[in-house]
This record gives C-alpha cells, sequence and structure tokens, in this order.
C-alpha cells in the first residue's frame, strides 16, 4: 500500500517556503497514492533545476540526469522496459530552454510517457535569469532593462506538435493538479502537464495573486477537449490564462509499435547468430 | 600470390556493390582479401573508387600497386595510372573512354564495351558493372561460377528476372575476353582448398559481436562512417528481437541508450568524432550515475566536418579526455574485423561488470572497409552482467563503498530496491551529498574500479618475432598495415616486431615501457599530426619514440610507404 508519508525519502524539502514545488510535489505523491500501482512500477526521471531536488524527496525508483535531457532518458528507459510507469519531472529552462528539442520530438513519437513542468518563467537554481517562458519585459539578473524576447507558449507547441495529452495546472491549486497528474498518467500516450509554479524568491512579477487574477478553468466554461481547434484558441488566449485540459486524443503509442513483442529487458539475452554469420559467407 | 584489383567510377555507378561482390567471390574461393572504398561526401559524380586485395596469405590492407585497373570512366585511369603495376591490365569500355599511350606505357589494354554488352544481354546499362565484373574474373583465370554464385545471393531479394539479368551480364563479360581477349595476363587467382571466409565490414563486425553480446538496445543518429552499423542493426531488429532507435541528435542517442541501460538492457550507440562532441556531458552522465552503455566511436577526419569519408587517427587525446570531470573511462582500440567483433563482445562485458561506460574507436578504414575471416566463435566471450541485486535486498544501497568499487544494480521495476540514481555526488544511496568525506569516497570507489578493469584487458601486444631490429608502435587500423609491411621487410630480410596498443585505457604502461627497450630502433606510425598515442606512452610510461611516420591526408598507410621509412630509420 502506498500512502503520502512512504513516497517521503526521509530527506526535507529544501525548496524556499512558500516555493510552488512544495505543491507540485504533494500533488505527484497524492496521484501515486490514487492511483495505487505497486511502488516500483513507478520511474521518475528528473532534470536539472530546483524541480530536480525531488529526487532527494521521494522514496521510488528515480534518475536525476543533466540539464534538458531527463526526456530521452525516459524514453530509452521506456523503450526498454514498457511495464514502468515513466513520469519525468522538468522545470521551464529544462524542457523548453536547452531540452526543446527533445520536447518538440518526444510529441510526436506519442510514448506512454507523462511530462511534468515546473514553470515560473525564471532559472530558480541559477539565482534569478530569465526563462524561455518568461514575459517580454521582464528585468532579472541577466535582463536588467528586460527582456526582449517573447515567450515559448508549451501549450500551443504541445497543440501543434502532437501531443495526446495536454493540460496545464496551478501550483496554487493542488486538488485541480492532481487530478490532472492522474488523468495524465493513466492517458495512453504522451501526456504533458504544464504547471504555473510562482517562484517566491526570484520572480516577484508572476506570483500567486498575479495567476489568481488571470487563470480560470477550462471545463468551467465547457471547453471540449476533443477539439484542436479551439484548443488552439485557448492556448493563445492573450490575457487569460487557462488551466485544466486543453486537448486529448487516442492514438497509438511508440512502444507498442516496434517489431519486438515485449520489453526487451524481458526478451533472453543469449543470442545465437550462427546464421547471420552465415550469410557473410 | 598477392595482387589488387580496382574499380573506379562516377558515384552511381555501383562501384561499392561491385567492389563488395568481387571480393565476396575471392572469399568464397577461400582466398583472403581487404576491400577498401574511397569515396567524395556526395551522392551523384565525384570519383569512387573500391580496391580489393586478395591473396593466400593473410592480408591486412590495401597496397599501392594495382594489377587489374576497371575504369568506367576516363578519371579512373587519369587518376591512377601510377599505381599500376609492370605489366597491369586495364579493363574498359573503348566507346566510352578513350586512353592515350603515355598513360598505360607499362600496362596491357584490356577494352571490354561494357554498355553495348550490359544493354544486349540485360537490356540496361545499369547492368555495365556485372559486365566488368565478369570480365575481371576473365583476366584472372579465376572461377566464374564463384562470382555467378555472389551475384544471385546478392540480388535475390529483387526477384528472378533481376537475378537473371545480372547474371547474363557477368557472363556476357567473361566470355567476351575468354573468346577476344584471351591474355596471358600478369596476375592470377586460384581457388583454395580451404573452406570459404566470411567478408564482413567493421561496422558488421561490431554489430555481429553487439548481437552475439545480447545487445538489446540500439540507438544512433546517420554520420559517416558507422551510418551502416544503424543500418545493420536496423535491418537485425525484428529477428533477434532489438530495439533500434533514430533519434533526434547525438545528445538524444546517448540519453536514450543510458535510460535503457539504466532499465537493464544491454545498450550501445556509434558516432563519428562531431557526434561525440555532443555526446560527451552524457559520456559523464554514465560514469556519475554508473550506468553501463556501449559508444562505438569510428573516427573520421577531423576537425569540425573534416574530411567525412575519409579516415584519420586523430580523435585519440579527445576520447582518452572527454567529458568533465574524472571517472573510470575503458577506451578500447581492436586493429581488425575480427578483433571488432571480440572486442564488441567484451565491451558489453566490461560495462555491465564496472558499471560505467565503454568506448571502442574505430575509424572510417575499418568501419567500411571489408575483410576475410575465418571463423568467429561467440562462445569464446560468454556473457558476463555484473553483480546484480536481487530482490528485497534488506537495507538496499545502489551504490555501496565496496573494495573493488563495484556495487549490486537494481533495476527500477524490481521490488524492494528502491533507489535514485543521481548526476549529482551523491551518498550509498544516490541522495545528493556535498560531504566532503562522502565525496572523496565516491570519486575513490568509482576509480578503483578502473584498477580492477585494467587486470581483464590485455592491452598491449608484441606481434612478430621477440628479437627484432626494429620495433614498429601502432594502435587500432594501423595493424593491418603494419603487418603487411612486416611481411614484405621480412623479405628483405629485416626483422621487425610490433607493439600493438589494443587498450588506450586503461593504459597497459608495464607492457608497453617493458616493449620498448632502450637503444632499440622505434617507429611510431599513427594516421594524425601530432603523434598522439606516442604522447600518451611518454606520459604514461616515460619513453620517448622519436621516429614517427604520421600521415594525415584522410588515406590509410600503404605497407610500401612504413618499409621505406624503416629502411631510412635503419639507414639502409
Amino acid at each position: 500500500m502506498i500512502n503520502p508519508q512512504s513516497l517521503n525519502s526521509g530527506v526535507f524539502p529544501n525548496w524556499c517556503s512558500g516555493c510552488g514545488d512544495f505543491t507540485i510535489f504533494a500533488s505527484i505523491k497524492n496521484s501515486l497514492v490514487k492511483l495505487d500501482m505497486p511502488i516500483e512500477k513507478h520511474f521518475f526521471v528528473f532534470g536539472i533545476g530546483c524541480h530536480g531536488h525531488m529526487v532527494n524527496f521521494m522514496k521510488a525508483y528515480g534518475f536525476e540526469g543533466l540539464h534538458g535531457r531527463p526526456l530521452p532518458v525516459a524514453e530509452g528507459a521506456k523503450l526498454a522496459n514498457r511495464d514502468l510507469n515513466v513520469v519525468v519531472v522538468s522545470g521551464d529552462g529544462d524542457a523548453y530552454g536547452e531540452g526543446m528539442s527533445h520536447f518538440m520530438h518526444i510529441m510526436r513519437r506519442n510514448f506512454d510517457i507523462t511530462l511534468i513542468v515546473h514553470n515560473n518563467m525564471v532559472y530558480g537554481l541559477t539565482i534569478g535569469q530569465a526563462s524561455p517562458t518568461a514575459d517580454c519585459g521582464f528585468r532579472s539578473r541577466s535582463t536588467p532593462e528586460g527582456l526582449i524576447e517573447h515567450p515559448v507558449n508549451p501549450i500551443a507547441l504541445a497543440i501543434a506538435g502532437g501531443a495526446t495529452f495536454v493540460a496545464r495546472g496551478f501550483a496554487g491549486d493542488p486538488a485541480h493538479l492532481t487530478n490532472l497528474i492522474m488523468e495524465g498518467i493513466n492517458h495512453r500516450g504522451f501526456s504533458l502537464i504544464d504547471v504555473f509554479q510562482p517562484c517566491v524568491t526570484f520572480n516577484s512579477v508572476n506570483t500567486y495573486q498575479w495567476f489568481r487574477e488571470r487563470i480560470y478553468k477550462l471545463e468551467e466554461k465547457g471547453h471540449n477537449p476533443a477539439d484542436k481547434i479551439e484548443a488552439m484558441k485557448r492556448a493563445l488566449e492573450p490575457d487569460k490564462l487557462p488551466i485544466g485540459v486543453f486537448y486529448r486524443e487516442q492514438a497509438k503509442q511508440y512502444e507498442e509499435q516496434t517489431p519486438t513483442q515485449k520489453s526487451i529487458v524481458k526478451e533472453p539475452i543469449e543470442t545465437d547468430i550462427s546464421e547471420l554469420l552465415q550469410s557473410m559467407r | 600470390m598477392k595482387t589488387q584489383w580496382k574499380i573506379g567510377g562516377e558515384a552511381g555507378f555501383g562501384i561499392m556493390t561491385a567492389g563488395q561482390i568481387f571480393s565476396k567471390a575471392c572469399t568464397r574461393g577461400g582466398l583472403n582479401c581487404f576491400g577498401y572504398t574511397e569515396y567524395p561526401s556526395l551522392i551523384r559524380g565525384g570519383h569512387n573508387t573500391y580496391q580489393t586485395t586478395v591473396s593466400e596469405d593473410p592480408v591486412g590492407g590495401p597496397m599501392r600497386m594495382v594489377d587489374v585497373l576497371v575504369a568506367l570512366n576516363k578519371e579512373t585511369v587519369t587518376l591512377h595510372s601510377e599505381e599500376l603495376s609492370e605489366g597491369a591490365a586495364i579493363i574498359y569500355d573503348p566507346d566510352k573512354v578513350q586512353i592515350r599511350p603515355d598513360e598505360a606505357a607499362k600496362a596491357i589494354l584490356v577494352p571490354v564495351t561494357f554498355s553495348k554488352i550490359a544493354l544486349e544481354t540485360a537490356g540496361q546499362e545499369l547492368m555495365s558493372n556485372n559486365v566488368a565484373l565478369g570480365a575481371s574474373i576473365a583476366v584472372y583465370d579465376y572461377e566464374i561460377d564463384l562470382l555467378l554464385s555472389v551475384i544471385k545471393d546478392q540480388f535475390r531479394g529483387k526477384g528472378a528476372e533481376v537475378v537473371s539479368k545480372n547474371l547474363a551480364a557477368a557472363r556476357a563479360g567473361y566470355d567476351y575476353v575468354r573468346q577476344k581477349l584471351p591474355g596471358p595476363y600478369k596476375a592470377k587467382l586460384v581457388k583454395t582448398k580451404k573452406a570459404p571466409n566470411m567478408l564482413m565490414s567493421g561496422n558488421e563486425a561490431v554489430g555481429a559481436g553487439a548481437i552475439a553480446a545480447g545487445c538489446k538496445f540500439y540507438a544512433g543518429y546517420p554520420m559517416t562512417p558507422t551510418s551502416s552499423l544503424l543500418h545493420f542493426m536496423a535491418a537485425n531488429e525484428r529477428k533477434y528481437r532489438l530495439v533500434v532507435k533514430q533519434a533526434e541528435d547525438e545528445i538524444s542517442v546517448i540519453n536514450m541508450a543510458i535510460g535503457a541501460g539504466f532499465a537493464g538492457a544491454r545498450s550501445m550507440v556509434a558516432t563519428s568524432g562531431g557526434g561525440f562532441c555532443l555526446m560527451t556531458e552524457g559520456y559523464g552522465l554514465a560514469g556519475m550515475t554508473e550506468t553501463p552503455v556501449v559508444i562505438v566511436m569510428g573516427m573520421r577526419g577531423g576537425p569540425s566536418t573534416g574530411l567525412p569519408t575519409w579516415t584519420e587517427q586523430a580523435d585519440l587525446k579527445f576520447l582518452l579526455n572527454a567529458a568533465h570531470g574524472e571517472f573510470p573511462r575503458i577506451v578500447l582500440t581492436p586493429g581488425d574485423m575480427e578483433e571488432l567483433f571480440y572486442s564488441t563482445m567484451k565491451a558489453f562485458n566490461l560495462a555491465e561488470k564496472y558499471q560505467t561506460p565503454v568506448i571502442i574507436i574505430t575509424d572510417k578504414h575499418m568501419a567500411e572497409s571489408h575483410a576475410s575471416l575465418g571463423r568467429l566463435d561467440a562462445k569464446a566471450i560468454p556473457i558476463e552482467r555484473g553483480e546484480l541485486a536481487s530482490e528485497n535486498t534488506a537495507g538496499y544501497k545502489r551504490y555501496k563503498i565496496t573494495d573493488s568499487g563495484v556495487s549490486p544494480r537494481a533495476l527500477p521495476g524490481q521490488p524492494g530496491n528502491i533507489f535514485v540514481a543521481n548526476s549529482d555526488e551523491h551518498d550509498e544511496t544516490g541522495i545528493s551529498t556535498e560531504d566532503s568525506g562522502m565525496r572523496i569516497g565516491m570519486m575513490n570507489k568509482r576509480m578503483r574500479k578502473l584498477q580492477h578493469a585494467a587486470k581483464e584487458i590485455d592491452g598491449a601486444l608484441l606481434l612478430g618475432p621477440k628479437r627484432a631490429d626494429i620495433t614498429l608502435v601502432g594502435w587500432g587500423s594501423t595493424k593491418g598495415a603494419i603487418s603487411d609491411a612486416m611481411r614484405l621487410l621480412e623479405a628483405e630480410g629485416i626483422k621487425a616486431n610490433h607493439l600493438y596498443i589494443t587498450a588506450a585505457s586503461p593504459f597497459p604502461a608495464e607492457a608497453v615501457g617493458k616493449a620498448l627497450k632502450p637503444r632499440k630502433p622505434k617507429l611510431m606510425v599513427e594516421l594524425n599530426f601530432s603523434g598522439q598515442m606516442a604522447s600518451v606512452i611518454r606520459e604514461k610510461t616515460g619513453v620517448e619514440i622519436k621516429n614517427r611516420l604520421l600521415k594525415y591526408d584522410g588515406r590509410p598507410f600503404y605497407p610500401e610507404e612504413i618499409c621505406a621509412e624503416v629502411k631510412k630509420v635503419l639507414g639502409r
């Protein structure tokens, strides 16, 4: 049996007091409790950033890789053992900056992998620079006169990029986020859950209050997640920030279309190559 | 006798296919051969060649002189006339190529109307190279049935009509020479009583070794000279129940392989220098997380895009130092197709036993050349998976500090052994730490693995006579040219031996130091500008090898060049 305490490693989280990462962590644990799969079936892959410290706090099989590269590690693990529930925990710099190409490519593959992105619009661990999702004009240590670039829109990219489950949550609403994470894990195919996560130390613009003034729940506005065009319109809304499920479709998973019938870790390793050698005569 | 056949023409003429067919016709007659190809980095046009060096004795690689030259275009004659031996034959199409008498003073001309014969017998000019192959067999007075059997197998998948057209064209080329230009010609090929040999490229040898070793995951991004390894693995994916993944870039390739290796599948990637530049951070990640993965590094001319389709040995020092920080780096440097096969099998064992990435260095000269091989025994290298944790190990610690440095490995999905792996420095359970004592303990633990691995890696061999006039020092693919040169030198009364380095890390310092006796003439033979292995030898043993034969024009050594340099060093 999994309970939220059994998912704690015993290392107390060292995030700043009030950080959105606490509720994302709690929401992940709550979703695992509700899903009630054997704990060893879960495999978490973390990137580098404040989010990645979670590798130390959660008691589940985990791998903290390189900045920007958790997705290909997850893909390799899923291709090797498709019985694992593979969840990637990443950040906005990790997934949409350094790892952008992996983000775009995993979506067209539709692996049954869930990607949870801590999106705080700032680099926290490196003490406050503009991230790929920072708004134009954002002032930070690396952009003292204001950011000249425009932000990445991960939801719009995901809808266009072929993701089969695209959602956004808010660290200020853990009950809602828990449900999204459960839906993402239950979804057969690639799921993106972008999570607004206020950084209380380095982002004085995009605060809890700032988000609360702008977000609304898609399900309360009668949004139909099967409608891709409508999902894209919602993703591109200029002033409001919808949360909930933008888009969902059923499609074949990558790992089920490879020539191997079962997970390769379950294939016998002893291999007779005499026929192969004969063909070279 | 030893002879060399060469075919040249534009890209798109089927030069490589023709060359492989000729090589295979030789190996099916029990002969030894080495097939070497040169081509520019483009798809159509440009000058392509394939040369097959054949002998009843072992063949290490190409030589300079050509006995039979097949010229599918004029450029072949112009570019290669100086390579023609006294009395060499030039087989060409007089309707397409005009040869001036001064271009072929020493040669015998064999005009065969390839195009016309191809059109008459097969209805397609494209079959010209089959006509040329048939004509070559006749000039060598070799067995046409061996050629026909190879052609039959080569085109079997394309249907009976294609097979019969190819056969008819080859047969017609053979008959044309027998009837109209019967010779005699200088070089002959004679079938031996030995069983047929295999013909394998370096990439195929690595691929076959990987499959035999139970490699289940292969990721790649196309890059010369290892693209054909990706093709080989993909072609065998279904039959041998592997997963082969072409990823978006080499960063993804190495990280995918780490994910699969971490989950318990034997994993391999292959690339060339540029791709490995992108992999270096992942290489260090595998070292830090103690994840087994095999990396095949096919060198080509660098830096940057460099000489994409040519060979070089200039990545050695890069590979020995790739990625920041220190971790146990195992770097193997096999030197021929047979060694590539066995080294690949062994690399998987080393990667899993010592839980660290293993690099196999190869190069264009091995990866894309073909060599004859007698027998390969996959059972010679039994699969060893190293220490694995059993389920529900009480108080399991993934990174437990042990005397050997190896900690039993658990796999995600296994009940009761939950742990995390961490690219940050970590404690025995995988949790991040910056504690001074733990950092030192973990560094020492990881680095200890290299000392133990060194005991089972024979990194240096002394080939040839124990007492010699000169010791040639080489590593990797120069092995073939050096052994061919030793045979030539022996015929001239010069005794040479070969200190041959098969692992660059852990470096066989003791064996190398012992073999390099002071006051004994030595010659370092390397395909790079600065003598990289000579520099490693000096660093590790204190021995400086002053005589260096270095080459960096993208071409492999010819044995003749090595002989000439040896004579210079010895003052003969």
